[in-house]
């Protein structure tokens, strides 16, 4: 084929842009839509409960994800210090998920359970006040702010609709479970049931 | 994955390479000759030119070397669907490998030390620094790096305990963890103001700093039905409970006057998780003779 072919019909060009650039997201993405590893969820995993969902959403307004991963690789030196690696099937109900990039603070992939309540609201509260060399910043407003409840109703009936299986009960009790929560009720809800489905965590 | 998605899968990456190899010779082809003249490709952009050269040889061969090392690569490692290459790799072997490596290493001294009796490894200095490491990882967040505590986080190091400093009593604090809830006015829901000051009043009249001493007089009743029940008539706890002693002047909530009207009024929660299941026993065991050596 001749260079000036394709220089000189525009929509040729498109074409063959789109094929050569699509490549990688045809093998590498697509499929992921359709296999099983990543469609059926782990044994046991439920979806977020009103407050959690919340929680998550508290999680995501305040960039946690920025400096906190939440995904284990398999390494040992990972396992030793988070727990059992992340496993795809465990993120089914997380649109979007919130794997991070990048590790300012520690993974929080299983840092459900792993701290009391109380210090989870110590240190959102104030984290140099529990661990001193921190350079996390304080949340102080989530103690003073309620949840807005006035919207989790439509959030859990988008995701119901994405294919979370919501019951419609859990959707008509969404508000009343939230509404008046302090936002840390839902920040520490979120938090301490984050990789608990895996209970094996070596 | 099905057979059709591993089928496309292998197509679309296969046909790739084959493509950019095909594309490599076409275009090589095309050219007449493989050394620089001074031909262009006809084409002028306000004035400039572009030369019509074949690729830098460096360049063509080091290209077609990137397709051979793919298709090395696609033969060793999965990448063609459900083909898992012949070297059988895969991340989750590749990690069941380096903890089978990692047990092989150090297994053998874990299970030597988790047989051994709490009391006798806490003099043992390799035990010890072991759980010195396994306490840095796992502890020092709450309990603070020198294991001194903090408000609402119990000192390791002095001979205060709430739950006993045994070593069964530490290595079952361990491994089920400790749920320490005070409820909001003790047992006395209907404990008024009067009633709240008084018996503060009198919980500091045990290291002799009431504020009122006719109101720490007073809270003596309050204290017999409100709390006597969890921290004893004589206030000096129950460690079957978590009931902290109150009478020696070690506070895990604070020690002032406003610190200890807040836990009488709205009570404390707070929880040692279960390390059971995120340590091994060996680990656990060597966490505790740390813990006890701290104070013993």
């Amino acid at each position: 084929m001749k260079h000036e072919i394709v220089e000189k019909n525009l929509g040729l060009m498109i074409v063959l842009i789109i094929l050569t650039i699509s490549g990688g997201f045809l093998v590498e993405v697509v499929p992921l839509f359709f296999i099983q590893e990543t469609n059926e969820p782990v044994e046991g995993l439920e979806p977020y409960s009103a407050l959690e969902l919340e929680g998550r959403d508290i999680y995501i307004r305040e960039g946690c994800h920025v400096c906190h991963t939440q995904q284990i690789r398999p390494f040992r030196a990972e396992t030793e210090r988070y727990g059992h690696y992340s496993v795809a099937g465990e993120f089914v109900y997380d649109r979007p998920f919130l794997w991070g990039s990048k590790r300012t603070g520690p993974d929080l992939a299983r840092v459900g359970g792993r701290y009391s309540d109380a210090w989870q609201r110590q240190h959102l509260y104030d984290p140099r006040s529990v661990v001193p060399e921190s350079n996390m910043p304080a949340f102080p407003w989530l103690f003073e702010d309620r949840v807005d409840h006035t919207r989790t109703a439509d959030k859990m009936e988008t995701l119901q609709t994405l294919g979370v299986p919501y019951t419609d009960e859990q959707i008509a009790n969404a508000a009343s479970q939230v509404e008046g929560k302090f936002e840390i009720e839902a920040l520490v809800a979120y938090l301490q049931q984050l990789g608990t489905v895996i209970s094996d965590k070596r | 994955m099905s057979t059709f998605w591993s089928l496309w899968i292998s197509v679309i990456v296969l046909g790739t390479i084959f493509g950019c190899v095909w594309l490599l010779w076409a275009t090589r082809k095309s050219q007449t000759t493989d050394t620089e003249t001074d031909r262009t490709t006809g084409h002028s952009f306000d004035g400039i030119e572009e030369y019509d050269n074949p690729l830098p040889k460096w360049w063509f061969y080091l290209f077609l070397a990137t397709c051979v090392f793919s298709l090395g690569y696609l033969v060793l490692y999965p990448g063609l669907g459900n083909f898992q290459g012949i070297l059988g790799w895969s991340s989750t072997n590749q990690w069941e490998a380096e903890v089978a490596e990692a047990e092989e290493k150090y297994g053998e001294i874990y299970a030597q030390f988790g047989d051994t009796p709490v009391v006798e490894l806490a003099n043992n200095d390799d035990a010890l620094k072991i759980g010195q490491r396994l306490y840095a990882n796992n502890c020092q967040v709450c309990h603070g790096s020198a294991a001194r505590g903090q408000i609402g986080f119990p000192n390791l190091t002095d001979d205060d305990w709430l739950y006993g400093g045994t070593p069964d009593a530490i290595l079952n604090t361990l491994h089920n963890g400790r749920m320490g809830a005070m409820p909001a006015k003790g047992v006395m829901p209907n404990m008024t103001g009067e009633q709240v000051d008084q018996v503060v009043n009198y919980v500091l009249s045990f290291s002799g700093r009431e504020k009122d001493a006719e109101a720490a007089k007073a809270g003596e009743a309050v204290f017999a039905q409100g709390c006597a029940a969890c921290h004893g008539a004589d206030a000096k706890g129950n460690q079957a409970v978590g009931a902290p002693n109150l009478t020696d002047n070690v506070w895990l909530y604070g020690s002032t006057y406003e610190w200890i009207k807040e836990t009488v009024l709205y009570g404390r929660q707070n929880q040692m998780p279960a390390q059971s299941g995120r340590l091994t026993e060996d680990q656990i065991q060597i966490l505790a003779a740390y813990v006890y050596s701290l104070s013993n």
